[in-house]
C-alpha cells in the first residue's frame, strides 16, 4: 500500500534576526526587510512525508502560500525528495489571517487531488499560532492530529500516531485521511541530496521565468516556460483565478483579524539599584533582600 | 450577519474530569468583561461527570453551564468535542469565546473558529474591552485582544470588528485567578449528546498523563537562566544557585530552544507566567515574551554582562557581569551569611 502525502511548508522570516524597520506602517510585516527560510517544523513535517514514501512509495507533494520569493523552500523541498510542488501566489492572497489563509490552502489541496495524509509542521515561528493546520483541516472535513510526535505504524486502513499532550501522551488510530502537524522531536530533517539539488536548482516559478525574460529581449515566456515544463523543472503557481476561490474569503480582505493597534515596545527605562558584580556588592544585594524578607 | 448575543463563554477544560487551572483564569477574566459590556457569562464543559465541574463555575460568576455529559466524552477528542462546540456556538452565537492555549485549547479553538468564520487570536497576554474606530467605522465594545508579535519587538493590538463572534486562547497563569465570595446563582443545562459518526474516526489506543511535579506558578523563588549562559554545563551553576536559596530553575525560550533546559520550565508568553517574590534573571535578555511571563515579580534580579540589555528596564536589582562568574560568587555570599 502506496500513500500520497501532501505538506504544507511556509518561507518565514528568521525571528531571531528582526530589525526595526521591517514592520509596515498597517501592522504587517515587509517579509523583503528580513532573512527567510523553511519553516522548521514544516522540514519536519516533509521529513515524515519523504519517510512514508521511502518505505511504502507514493507521491509527496508540498505546497506553500506566500509571495513569488517562496518559491525557494520549494526547491529546499525538490532537493530533499519531494515528487512536485506549487506556488500558492497572488497580492489578493496578501495580509491573510490564519482562517483566510487555510480557506486558499484547502482549496488549493483539492485541486491537486487525492491525498492520504496531510502533514505541516505544528506552527510557524513567525505566527508561533498553531492554528492553519486544524483549520485546513476543518475545511476539508478531515481529521487532524496536532502535536504529531512519532508515526508508529500505518497500514491500509490505520495510522496510528503518538502525539504530545499537556503533561505527557495519547497513542491515537486514525482512519485516512488526516491531517497532522508534527513537532519538531519528530524527525530529523535529511540533508539537501546532491544529485538533487544539480537536477532541480533550475526549477522556476512563472513570476521567476517572467523576470529572466524581462532583461533578455532574445527570451519569450512562452518559450520558456514550455521549456522549462519539458525538463520538469516548472513550478507550478496557483493564483486566485486558478482555484476559483471566492474573493471575499481571501488576503487581508477576508480575514476576520484585524491589526488594531501595533505598539513598539517602550521601555520605561525603571530606576534599578545597580549592584556591583564583587562580593561586596553581592553582599549588600543580600541584605537588601533579607531586610525585605525575600531572602532567608 | 448574523446578530450576535451579548454572551461570554469560557471553554471548561477537563483532563480525565479535572478541571484546568487556566479554565477558572478565563472565568474570572471573562466575568470582567462581562461585567464591562453588560453581558452574561457562561461555561461549557464537555467530559463524563462533570457536574461539579459546572457548579465551581458559579463560583466565579458563571450565570450558567452548558453540561454535555456523557461516558463516550470521558476524553477528549478532537471531532466530537469540535462538532459539539460548532453546534453550541452556531446555535447561541455568543459574542466571545475564551479558550485556553493548552494542546487541547490549541487542536480544539482553530477548528471552531474555521467553522464559525470566525476571529481567533492565540496566546493573548491581555483582553479588554473598549469602544474602536477602525477604517472610520464606530464599534462599540469590541474584545481587544492583546499579544506581543514578531520576535518581541511590538505589541499587537488584534480586533475582529466585521464578524459576530470573537475568540482567544490564553496560557495558563497569564490571568489571576479570582474566584467569588458568594457564587453567582447559576443553572446547569444538561445538552444531550447525539453520537456522529465521525466520532468514532478516531480511537485513543494509550493514553499517559500526570500532573507536572513542577510547580514554577506557586514557586516563591525562581532563578532563571538565558541563551547567555553559554552552555548546559554553565546551567548547572542555576541549579545550584535554585538550590541553594531555595527556588525553582527556570529559562527563557531562547534557553529551552538551546537545549539548556526543558519545556515545562520555560517561562513567559508561550511558557508559564509566574509571580514570585524573588526572581533571579540570569543571562536573560528580556524580550517582551519574556518579560510578559515574569515582570509581575515582587522583585527582580538581573544579572547580564550587557549593561544595555532589557532586562535592566524592568528589574529592580541589576548586575553587570557575567553570570558565570557572578552566580558562584553570589552562592558563596549567601552561604557565609548563613552560618
Amino acid at each position: 500500500m502506496s500513500y500520497n502525502s501532501i505538506v504544507l511548508v511556509k518561507q518565514v522570516p528568521d525571528t531571531a534576526n528582526i530589525s526595526g524597520q521591517v514592520m509596515k506602517p498597517d501592522g504587517t510585516v515587509n517579509r523583503a526587510m528580513l532573512p527567510a527560510i523553511f519553516n522548521p517544523e514544516d522540514k519536519t513535517a516533509l521529513e515524515l512525508a519523504l519517510q512514508i514514501k521511502d518505505r511504502y512509495g507514493g507521491k509527496v507533494s508540498a505546497i506553500t502560500m506566500g509571495p513569488p520569493k517562496a518559491s525557494e523552500v520549494l526547491r529546499d523541498c525538490l532537493y530533499m525528495g519531494a515528487d512536485e510542488v506549487f506556488l500558492i501566489s497572488d497580492r489578493k492572497f496578501a495580509g491573510a489571517d490564519t482562517l483566510a489563509t487555510s480557506y486558499v490552502l484547502s482549496e488549493a489541496i483539492k485541486s491537486i487531488g487525492k491525498f492520504d495524509l496531510i502533514f505541516a509542521g505544528r506552527q510557524a515561528i513567525d505566527g508561533d499560532t498553531a492554528q492553519v493546520g486544524p483549520q485546513t483541516a476543518e475545511k476539508l472535513g478531515v481529521n487532524q492530529i496536532t502535536y504529531v510526535e512519532e508515526i508508529m505504524h500505518i497500514d491500509k486502513k490505520k495510522i496510528k500516531i503518538k502525539r504530545k499532550i499537556d503533561g505527557g501522551y495519547e497513542i491515537l488510530e486514525s482512519s485516512f485521511p488526516v491531517l497532522m502537524t508534527v513537532i519538531k522531536d519528530a524527525a530529523v530533517p535529511r540533508p539537501f541530496k546532491a544529485t538533487r539539488v544539480m537536477a532541480f536548482k533550475n526549477a522556476r516559478s512563472l513570476v521567476e521565468l517572467e523576470k529572466m525574460v524581462e532583461g533578455n529581449s532574445l527570451l519569450y515566456i512562452d518559450d520558456l516556460k514550455h521549456e522549462y515544463e519539458s525538463k520538469s523543472l516548472f513550478i507550478p503557481t496557483l493564483t486566485m483565478d486558478e482555484l476559483n476561490v471566492d474573493a471575499d474569503r481571501c488576503g487581508l480582505h477576508g480575514s476576520p483579524t484585524k491589526v488594531y493597534k501595533i505598539e513598539s515596545v517602550v521601555l520605561a527605562g525603571g530606576e534599578h539599584v545597580k549592584i556591583e558584580p564583587n562580593k561586596e556588592g553581592l553582599s549588600q544585594l543580600i541584605d537588601r533582600l533579607m531586610d525585605d524578607h525575600i531572602l532567608g | 450577519m448574523k446578530k450576535a448575543s451579548n454572551e461570554i463563554w469560557v471553554f471548561m477544560e477537563q483532563r480525565s474530569g479535572k478541571p484546568a487551572d487556566v479554565s477558572f483564569e478565563l472565568l474570572s477574566k471573562g466575568r470582567k468583561l462581562a461585567e464591562k459590556v453588560g453581558g452574561t457569562l457562561k461555561s461549557v464543559i464537555i467530559g463524563q461527570n462533570i457536574d461539579s465541574i459546572a457548579r465551581e463555575t458559579f463560583q466565579y460568576g458563571a450565570k450558567q453551564a452548558l453540561v454535555i455529559d456523557h461516558p463516550k466524552l470521558k476524553e477528549y477528542k478532537t471531532l466530537p468535542y469540535s462538532r459539539i462546540m460548532n453546534e453550541l456556538v452556531d446555535k447561541h452565537q455568543p459574542r466571545i469565546v475564551l479558550f485556553g492555549a493548552t494542546f487541547i485549547g490549541r487542536d480544539l479553538a482553530p477548528r471552531v473558529a474555521s467553522h464559525t468564520k470566525s476571529g481567533l487570536t492565540a496566546d493573548c497576554t491581555d483582553l479588554q474591552i473598549s469602544q474602536v474606530t477602525y477604517l472610520r467605522n464606530d464599534y462599540k465594545d469590541l474584545l481587544l485582544q492583546i499579544r506581543p508579535a514578531f520576535g518581541g519587538n511590538i505589541i499587537a493590538t488584534i480586533i475582529t470588528p466585521d464578524v459576530p463572534i470573537q475568540m482567544a486562547t490564553v496560557r495558563e497563569g497569564v490571568m489571576e485567578n479570582l474566584s467569588l465570595e458568594k457564587p453567582a446563582k447559576g443553572t446547569i443545562v444538561n445538552i444531550p449528546y447525539v453520537e456522529d459518526d465521525s466520532d468514532h474516526v478516531i480511537e485513543i489506543v494509550e493514553k499517559f498523563q500526570e500532573e507536572s511535579k513542577i510547580n514554577l506558578k506557586s514557586a516563591p523563588i525562581i532563578v532563571a537562566g538565558g541563551y547567555g549562559m553559554g552552555s548546559k554545563e554553565n546551567f548547572v551553576l542555576i541549579h545550584e544557585l535554585a538550590h541553594v536559596l531555595g527556588g525553582e530553575v527556570a529559562g527563557s525560550r531562547a534557553a529551552v530552544d538551546a537545549g539548556f533546559i526543558p519545556h515545562e520550565r520555560q517561562v513567559g508568553q508561550t511558557g508559564v507566567t509566574v509571580r514570585p517574590k524573588l526572581y533571579i534573571a540570569c543571562g536573560i535578555s528580556g524580550a517582551i515574551q519574556h518579560r510578559a511571563g515574569m515582570q509581575e515579580a515582587n522583585k527582580i534580579v538581573a544579572i547580564n554582562n550587557d549593561p544595555d540589555a532589557p532586562i535592566f528596564d524592568i528589574c529592580h536589582y541589576g548586575i553587570v557581569g557575567d553570570a558565570a562568574e557572578v552566580i558562584p560568587n553570589l552562592i558563596d555570599v549567601y552561604k557565609h551569611k548563613l552560618k
